[in-house]
Parts: C-alpha cells; sequence; structure tokens
C-alpha cells in the first residue's frame, strides 16, 4: 500500500512538471522558482534539524561497543570498535561513515528445519556502498553546471567514471551502479518479507523518487539529448542569482530539476536526514570512558527535594511527643538539664552514700 | 545546545560546502559561448549547412561521430549517406575539420563551457591553428 501510493506519487509529480512545462509552458516556475525554494528549504531546514538535535541532552554515555574495552595494559583494546578517547571515536565516526561499518556486521534470520538460524547479511551494505558512493559522485559531477571554468577536479571524476568509453556521450558507470543499487534496495524492499512488513510510504517515497530522479537524468544524458548549453545557461544563471529560461530545453529536463527539487525540500523532513543524524548518533560519538570520566546528565532538572533531615527538623518536636525515634534528639534546655540532673548534682540519696 | 561548538562547526561546514556555487558565482556575467562557424572554408560554401540539419547535429554529432568511428575503422566502410542522399566522405580530419577548421572556436567553446572532454584527439590530429 505504502508502495503504490509512493509510486503513484511520484508519477503524479512527472505529470505535474512534464505538464506545467510542455503544455502550459511554466518553464520559469518549474526552472527558477522551485529550484531556489528547494534549494532554501533544503539549507534552513537541514540547519533547524541539526540545531534540534543538538538541543536534545544525551542523559547517559550510552556508546555501542564491538570490542575490547580499554583496561589493563596487557589486554588488547580494540581501539576502532570500542574506542576510549576522542582520537578513537574520529575513527569510528570515518568509518561509520565513509564504510558503513556497523551495516557490514548486518545480520539475517531465518528458520532451517525449525530453528532460527542467524547469518551474516552483506548484500545490504553492499548496496548501500553502491548507492552512496554513486550518488556523491554523481552529485559531484554535477559541479560542472554551476562553476565556470569547470574545476578540474570534474574533469578528472567524469574521466574516471567515464573511463570504459562506451558510446557517446560516454557511459558513466556511477549512473549505472546508482540505478542498480536503488533498485535493489527497492526489491529488497519487496521480497524480503520481514522488510516488507516494516516498510512504509516513508521508505518507498525516497527510493520511487530516487529512481525517478536518476532515470530522468540517465534519460536526458543519453536518449532525448538537451541541449547542455542552454542547460548550463539556466543552471548558471541560478547560481549567480541571474535567472534566465533559455528556450529550446527539453521537457525531460524540467522534469528532472523538479523531481531533484522535491527530492532537495523533502530531505530535511525525512528519514534522508541521516546524512546528518549520523553525526550526532550517541552511540556511536561517544568515547567509552565511562569508568574514567563521569558523564553528567545535562538533563538533570533542579528538583525540589526534601530530604529526611530536612523533615525531620520540621517535624522532631511531633516525632518525640509521639514517641518516634529521631536521629537527632534536641539539645536540652538548661531548664530541663537542671530537672534532669540538678538533683544529681545536689547530692546524691543519703542511703546509698558511701 | 550541547556541545554546541562542534555541531556549530559541522553546520557552518555543511553551509560553506552547499552554498559555494551561489557566493562563488554571485553577480558574475554568464555568457553562453557561441561557436563560431566562420571559417574561411564555410565562408566559400553557396550553402552553409552541416551534412545533416543543424538541430540534428547540435544533439547527435557525437553519437554520429562515434558511428563514423565504428564504420571506418571496424566496418572499413568510407561512405556515410546524409539524410537527403548527399554523399559524404568519413573522416574526421578531412571532411568536419575541413569546414571546421577552428577547433578552438568551435568544438572547445561548447565542450570547455560544459566540462566535456572527448577522446577525438587522443587518436586524431589535432589541426594546427595560428594563434
Amino acid at each position: 500500500m505504502g508502495a503504490l501510493f509512493s509510486f503513484v506519487v511520484v508519477i503524479l509529480l512527472i505529470l505535474l512538471a512534464y505538464v506545467g512545462v510542455a503544455a502550459v509552458g511554466m518553464q520559469s516556475f518549474f526552472g527558477i522558482v522551485i529550484p531556489y525554494v528547494a534549494v532554501l528549504v533544503f539549507l534552513v531546514g537541514v540547519v533547524y534539524r541539526v540545531i534540534k538535535w543538538g538541543k536534545s541532552p544525551v542523559p547517559f554515555a550510552i556508546t555501542t561497543t564491538g570490542g575490547q574495552q580499554k583496561s589493563l595494559e596487557w589486554i588488547k583494546q580494540a581501539k576502532l570498535d570500542n574506542p576510549s578517547s576522542s582520537t578513537g571515536v574520529v575513527g569510528r565516526m570515518a568509518l561509520e561513515i565513509l564504510l558503513f561499518r556497523s551495516l557490514f556486521r548486518n545480520t539475517k534470520s531465518e528458520l532451517r528445519d525449525g530453528r532460527l538460524a542467524y547469518g551474516s547479511g552483506k548484500w545490504l551494505w553492499l548496496a548501500a556502498m553502491a548507492f552512496h558512493w554513486s550518488f556523491l559522485i554523481v552529485l559531484l559531477r554535477h559541479v560542472r553546471l554551476f562553476e565556470t571554468p569547470v574545476p578540474s577536479f570534474v574533469n578528472l571524476l567524469e574521466s574516471l567514471d567515464g573511463f570504459l568509453q562506451i558510446g557517446a556521450p560516454r557511459l558513466f558507470l556511477t549512473g549505472v551502479i546508482l540505478l542498480l543499487a536503488v533498485t535493489y534496495l527497492l526489491l529488497r524492499r519487496f521480497y524480503v518479507r520481514q522488510v516488507r512488513y516494516i516498510s512504509l510510504a516513508a521508505d518507498y517515497f525516497p527510493l520511487f523518487l530516487i529512481i525517478a530522479v536518476a532515470s530522468t537524468g540517465i534519460l536526458m544524458r543519453y536518449f532525448f539529448k538537451v541541449d547542455i548549453v542552454s542547460v548550463k545557461e539556466l543552471t548558471m544563471g541560478l547560481v549567480s542569482f541571474n535567472p534566465t529560461v533559455p528556450a529550446g530545453v527539453g521537457a525531460i529536463f524540467y522534469v528532472h530539476v523538479f523531481l531533484v527539487s522535491t527530492l532537495f525540500a523533502y530531505f530535511p523532513f525525512s528519514k534522508l536526514m541521516h546524512a546528518g543524524g549520523i553525526y550526532l548518533s550517541p552511540t556511536r560519538n561517544l568515547a567509552n570512558d565511562s569508568r574514567a570520566v563521569r558523564h553528567v546528565n545535562p538533563w538533570d532538572y533542579p528538583v525540589k527535594v526534601h530530604t529526611y533531615d530536612e523533615y525531620e527538623d520540621e517535624f522532631r518536636e511531633k516525632m518525640i511527643k509521639a514517641g518516634i525515634p529521631v536521629e537527632h534528639y534536641p539539645a536540652p534546655s538548661p531548664e530541663e538539664l537542671e530537672k534532669e540532673f540538678g538533683d544529681k548534682d545536689a547530692g546524691v540519696p543519703a542511703g546509698k552514700e558511701e | 545546545m550541547y556541545n554546541g561548538g562542534k555541531i556549530l562547526l559541522g553546520i557552518f561546514v555543511f553551509l560553506a560546502l552547499a552554498t559555494y556555487p551561489f557566493y562563488n558565482n554571485i553577480g558574475k556575467a554568464n555568457a553562453r559561448p557561441e561557436p563560431s562557424t566562420d571559417t574561411p572554408a564555410i565562408q566559400k560554401l553557396a550553402q552553409k549547412k552541416c551534412i545533416e540539419p543543424e538541430a540534428f547535429m547540435k544533439s547527435e554529432h557525437m553519437q554520429l561521430l562515434n558511428q563514423w568511428r565504428d564504420a571506418a575503422v571496424r566496418d572499413g566502410n568510407r561512405i556515410y549517406v546524409a539524410g537527403d542522399g548527399q554523399r559524404y566522405d568519413i573522416s574526421l580530419q578531412n571532411t568536419c575539420m575541413k569546414c571546421h577548421s577552428n577547433k578552438k572556436e568551435f568544438c572547445d567553446s561548447c565542450h570547455n563551457y560544459a566540462g566535456v572532454s572527448p577522446y577525438c584527439w587522443d587518436c586524431h590530429l589535432a589541426p594546427k591553428e595560428g594563434k
């Protein structure tokens, strides 16, 4: 249901942009207004989400440990899986962000002869790596549309990406890998029953959207052929705040831009914010030094307490009168002392004296 | 905010990277390149037209060149029959570059602008141009 809903929404988005440009002629709306709004929503939204997270306290040191803790000198510490210093944390975060180390530990479970069996499940990790890295390279390749002259690292990326020299324009491997990987991630949600059970529209929508973005991009480059010089004229107009809509850019370009804009605007309010959230994961970014450093809960609220001592101070007399034992008996007044001990001082009973 | 320094630094880096194209290009004029067809060979032509219509050449020239490469080098076919029935010699240097002898003002103007680096000249000799 979630899948069908997401699919229909993406199709509607495509139709909306296509009809808006091809039939109604709203090029400047889909080519200028929407991208500006989307980028603004993206930037403000991401900053808002991160600051909101930053305001959340971490009550406990809840670092996830995956190896031997720092202990006695002769016990080897797993410095990356159980870091005790900031350097170790940086190393662990880098591995997590660049190589998805914890996803590498992914397991799958299945029933075998009536018994639950667990095994290593690396396909998700492989597809996630392929997907994210391809997406990054695809994104960086697009810098060619936003910088004049084109930075040399973009040319280098393009020559590496197209090094197989298939066809003209050269086939970019990352485009193909991106589409294959995201298709795997989608099919996984369809065919792995446990995953399908927990999949929601919010899981399917980004996948369909990214598939649509990649497909329109590939169609535009290899099949429908938009005029790249006019496209760059438009994109350079956007980044120089001098927007223009060149004539003769195909509708597929506006569909692509509209889908990308949707992705950007949707980003801060969705699961896609894991891109920013991973940096703020307490289980990852805390050092496991809870035996060496006290983690003070910043959330400790100044609670108004009434300790037992204060309670006893308040009710001591009544407690004594009621015969309840108290911790601190009141110091007796001179009169009481005299009453209690005065006679003794005056003299003991005559009979007892020796 | 907790760990405000680190988080704000992260936000700053994110914003600096994400908005780089904007503050790097703000206010810059961006004129689109106009590939020049002003060469002596083209001036001499009675009818100034390429082997196929301009729109086709604009969007499909790379594919056409790729087909020419395959036809000439792999199949040994050196004759191209254009859409209007005219026959042309399949040769980058002797057909294309005969008219478009100004590689810098013609090919490179758009290719550099769009960050395209075709590998034609890995094998072919680029025409010598007086500067």
